[in-house]
C-alpha cells in the first residue's frame, strides 16, 4: 500500500492520479459505516475477525520507531534509513550535530490580549517535554540543545479574535540556531498561533502543541527563508478531548526546509487536520513529513498536502503516515498529497503509509497524485479564448488555493496568494 | 455575415498501435444566422470534426483547410479560434479544480473582449443568462465543472455560449443527457443566440428530439469520416425511421 511517484513516472501519468485507494473492508462504505464485524480482505492484511492490517513496504511499523529526548538513542545517519533516505544529509550535516546555538534566531511576539502569556522553560520543566517526542537525530539535538525554552499560553475559557504572531527571524546565514517553541492552549481557549519564519540561519526549531480538552487550536507555519536558509524542525501536537486542532505548513522559501509534523490524541473526540503547501523552484529542497498516531479511539484526522515544483533540481518529498493503533476503535482518517510538476527537471516524492491494526473504524484512506498539467484542463479554459499563459495561472492557482484558503487568516492568505504569484512569475506563467 | 468553411478536411490521431485516419475528407460550409444539423453513427468522426475545429492537441490535420472568413483557422492557436468566435460546447466538458465559475466566466470573457466586462452590468448578464437556463445561482461559486451533473454541465456549456456572443458554436451532442425541460432550457439559448447575434450553429445530435425546437436549414449524414449524404430537415426524420444502413451498407458490402 505504498505509493510512490516521481518525475519520471509522473511523464507517463500526466496528471492522471495514481494510487488512489481507500481501504476496503467487507461492511464498510466509503462513508463509512460502523463496523459490527469485519474481517480483513487488504492486500497485506494479519490476524482474524476485526483486524485488518495495511503495512507499510518498508522501514516497519511506525510504531517501532525510536522516540526519545536522549541524544545517544539517535545515531548520526548514513541516509539509509528510512527516515533519512529522501533528504540531502551534506547539506543537513549542520543542523544534526550536537552542538550549540552560535547566533539565536530572533522571537517577535505579538498580540498581548489579555490570556496570553509568555514565560520561558527550562528543559526539564513542563509543560515542555511532556507532548514532545524527539523521532530523529534532527530533532533531538535541537531539543536538548535550547535550554531555555519559549512558552506561549493562552489561558483556559480565553477565545483570541486575533491570531498569536511570532516572528521569527533568522540572523546570520550558515550559523546554527536551536530554539523550541511551547504553545499551550487551555481548557476550551481557541487560539491562531501563526509563526512566520525569515531571514537565514541554519535552523533547528521544534515546536510542541498542547491542545487541552475542548480547546480549538491552528497553528501556522510559515516557511519564507532567504534562499540560503536550512531549517530542520519537528511539531508535535497533542490533541485533548473533543478538541481541534489545525496545521497549517506553508513552506515557501529556504533552501533545505525539512519538517515533521506529528499529531497524537489524549483522548476521545478529537479532530485534526494538517494541511501543507510548497511551492519548491531550481535548486530547493521541501520536505514535510506528517504523522498522525490514531494512539486512542473516535479521534478523526485529516492529512492534505500539495505542492508545486519549477526549475532544474527543485525536489520536494512528502511522507504521510498514519498508524491506527488497536485500540483506535471508531477512527476517521484521510491523508492525501497532490504535487504538480511545472517545468522539465523536478521530481517529487510522495508516500502515504497506512498502518491499520483495528478493523473497528470509521474509515481510512490515502492517495497521492503527481503530475504535469492536465492537457484536458488547459484545452478548456483556451477554448474559452483565455491564453495559454492565463490558463496554467488559473489551474495552478486553483490548485493550491485550496490549502490557503485553509489557513483562516485573511492577511496571511492575501501574502500566500501574492508569494505565489511571485513564484509563478518565474518560471514564466 | 461570416463564413466557416471546411474544405476535404484530414485528420489522424496518434494511438498506440500508430497514425490512425479519422476524418477522411470533410467538406462543410456555415454561413452566419445558418443551422446545419450532423447525425451520424457512434464513432464516425463527429466529436473528432468538432474538436478539431477547436484545436484540439490531439487532432493532426494531415490536409485539408478550415477557414473561418478569410483567416485561417488551421493557423491559429486554441484560444485565438475562440478570441476570432468560435465555440465549442463539448460532448464531455472538463472539470477545473479550483477555479470559480465566477472567476472562469470573467477571465473568459475579458479575453474574447479584448477588456473586462463592466462590473455592474456584467454581474447583472451572468445573473440572467443562468436564470434563464435555468442553472442555480450557487453554481457561480463553485469551480468549473466540478461535480455537476451531466445535464448541468450541458447548460452550463450553453450559458457560455450566450454570454462570449461567437459567430459561430458547434454543439457537440448537446442535447444527449438533458431531461425535457432542459432540452427546451437548453434549445431556448441557441434560438436567442441566433436570433440576437446571428450565429452559425453546428449541431451535432443523435436525435431529431432537438430539431423539434432548433430547425436546422440543413442535415449532413457523417458516415466513417465524411459526410455521406446532405439534405434539408426532411433527411434527419428519414434517419429517425430508418436508421443509417443505407449509408453504411455499401461500405460492408
Ligand atoms: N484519443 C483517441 N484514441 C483512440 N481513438 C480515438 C481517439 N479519439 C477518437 N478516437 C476514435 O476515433 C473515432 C471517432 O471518434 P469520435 O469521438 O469523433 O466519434 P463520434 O462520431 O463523435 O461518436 P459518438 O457518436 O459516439 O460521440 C472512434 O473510432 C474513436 O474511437
Ligand atoms: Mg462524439
Amino acid at each position: 500500500m505504498t505509493n510512490s511517484a516521481s518525475a519520471d513516472q509522473a511523464e507517463q501519468v500526466a496528471g492522471v492520479e495514481v494510487g488512489e485507494a481507500r481501504i476496503t473492508i467487507p461492511g464498510m462504505s466509503e462513508e463509512g459505516e460502523n463496523l459490527a464485524t469485519a474481517h480483513e480482505e487488504t492486500e497485506h492484511s494479519h490476524g482474524g475477525l476485526g483486524e485488518s492490517t495495511v503495512k507499510a513496504k518498508s522501514g516497519g511499523s511506525r510504531a517501532d520507531r525510536t522516540t526519545s529526548l536522549n541524544v545517544a538513542d539517535f545515531a548520526v545517519p548514513t541516509g539509509r534509513e528510512e527516515e533519512w533516505r529522501f533528504s540531502p544529509l551534506k547539506k543537513l550535516g549542520r543542523v544534526l550535530s550536537d552542538a550549540a546555538t552560535q547566533t539565536p534566531v530572533t522571537l517577535k511576539v505579538r498580540n498581548t490580549a489579555t490570556g496570553v502569556t509568555h514565560g520561558e522553560l527550562a528543559l526539564a520543566q513542563a509543560p515542555r517535554g511532556t507532548v514532545f517526542l524527539a523521532a530523529d537525530r534532527a530533532a533531538v539535538v535541537g531539543y536538548t540543545q535550547t535550554q531555555t525554552a519559549d512558552h506561549i499560553k493562552v489561558a483556559a475559557n480565553t477565545e483570541l479574535s486575533e491570531p498569536v504572531f511570532l516572528d521569527i527571524t533568522g540572523e546570520a546565514a550558515g550559523h546554527r540556531a536551536n530554539g523550541h517553541i511551547v504553545l499551550e492552549a487551555g481548557n476550551h481557549s481557541k487560539a491562531v498561533f501563526v509563526m512566520e519564519h525569515r531571514g537565514s540561519a541554519d535552523a533547528n526549531l521544534n515546536v510542541e502543541v498542547i491542545v487541552r480538552d475542548g480547546a480549538d487550536v491552528t497553528v501556522v507555519s510559515l516557511q519564507r527563508w532567504d534562499d540560503d536558509a536550512v531549517h530542520v524542525g519537528q511539531q508535535d501536537a497533542e490533541v485533548g478531548r473533543d478538541a481541534k486542532y489545525k496545521h497549517v505548513s506553508i513552506t515557501l522559501g529556504g533552501e533545505v526546509v525539512r519538517l515533521n509534523s506529528n499529531v497524537r490524541y489524549s483522548a476521545e473526540g478529537g479532530e485534526a487536520a494538517m494541511y501543507g503547501l510548497y511551492f519548491a523552484d531550481a535548486g530547493q529542497h521541501l520536505e514535510h513529513r506528517s504523522f498522525v498516531d490514531h494512539n486512542s479511539p473516535r479521534n478523526s484526522s485529516n492529512v492534505l498536502y500539495k505542492g508545486a515544483l519549477q526549475g532544474q533540481d527543485a525536489r520536494t518529498v512528502w511522507v504521510g503516515d498514519v498508524l491506527i493503533r488497536k485500540a483506535a476503535e471508531g477512527t476517521d482518517s484521510y491523508e492525501k498529497n497532490q504535487n504538480l510538476i511545472l517545468t522539465d527537471g523536478a521530481r517529487a516524492d510522495s508516500i502515504p503509509n497506512l498502518e491499520i491494526e483495528t478493523g473497528l473504524i470509521e474509515g481510512a484512506g490515502h492517495a497521492s497524485s503527481t503530475g504535469r498539467f492536465d492537457e484536458n484542463h488547459l484545452f478548456y479554459l483556451m477554448a474559452r479564448g483565455i491564453p495559454e499563459k492565463e490558463a496554467r495561472q488559473l489551474v495552478v492557482r486553483g490548485f493550491l488555493n485550496e490549502i490557503v484558503q485553509a489557513i483562516g487568516v485573511e492577511s496571511i492568505e492575501d501574502t500566500v496568494q501574492q508569494d505565489l504569484e511571485n513564484e509563478l512569475k518565474i518560471a514564466g506563467f | 455575415m461570416s463564413t466557416l468553411a471546411i474544405k476535404d478536411l484530414h485528420v489522424s490521431i496518434e494511438t498506440e498501435q500508430g497514425s490512425k485516419e479519422i476524418l477522411k475528407g470533410v467538406t462543410l460550409t456555415i454561413k452566419s444566422g445558418e443551422i446545419h444539423a450532423i447525425m451520424g453513427p457512434n464513432g464516425s468522426g463527429k466529436s473528432t470534426l468538432a474538436s478539431t475545429i477547436a484545436g484540439h492537441p490531439r487532432y493532426k490535420v494531415t490536409s485539408g483547410t478550415i477557414t473561418l472568413d478569410d483567416e485561417d483557422v488551421l493557423e491559429m492557436s486554441v484560444d485565438e479560434r475562440a478570441r476570432a468566435g468560435l465555440f465549442l460546447a463539448m460532448q464531455y466538458p472538463v472539470e477545473v479544480p479550483g477555479v470559480t465559475m465566477t472567476n472562469f466566466l470573467r477571465t473568459a470573457k475579458t479575453a474574447i473582449d479584448g477588456e473586462a466586462p463592466k462590473l455592474r452590468t456584467w454581474a447583472k448578464d451572468v445573473r440572467g443568462a443562468m436564470e434563464k437556463l435555468k442553472i442555480d445561482a450557487d453554481f457561480a461559486n463553485r469551480n468549473v465543472n466540478e461535480g455537476f451533473s451531466g445535464g448541468e454541465k450541458k447548460r452550463v456549456e450553453i450559458l457560455q455560449m450566450e454570454l462570449f456572443k461567437p459567430k459561430f458554436a458547434v454543439l457537440d451532442e448537446t442535447d444527449s443527457g438533458l431531461d425535457i425541460d432542459a432540452l427546451r432550457v437548453v434549445s431556448d439559448g441557441v434560438n436567442r443566440a441566433h436570433s440576437e447575434n446571428d450565429m452559425g450553429t453546428l449541431l451535432i445530435t443523435h436525435y431529431t428530439r432537438i430539431l423539434n425546437y432548433i430547425t436546422p436549414q440543413f442535415v449532413h449524414v457523417f458516415v466513417d469520416g465524411r459526410v455521406a449524404e446532405q439534405g434539408g430537415p426532411e433527411l434527419a426524420d428519414e434517419l429517425e425511421a430508418n436508421g443509417y444502413d443505407r449509408f453504411l451498407a455499401p461500405a460492408q458490402a
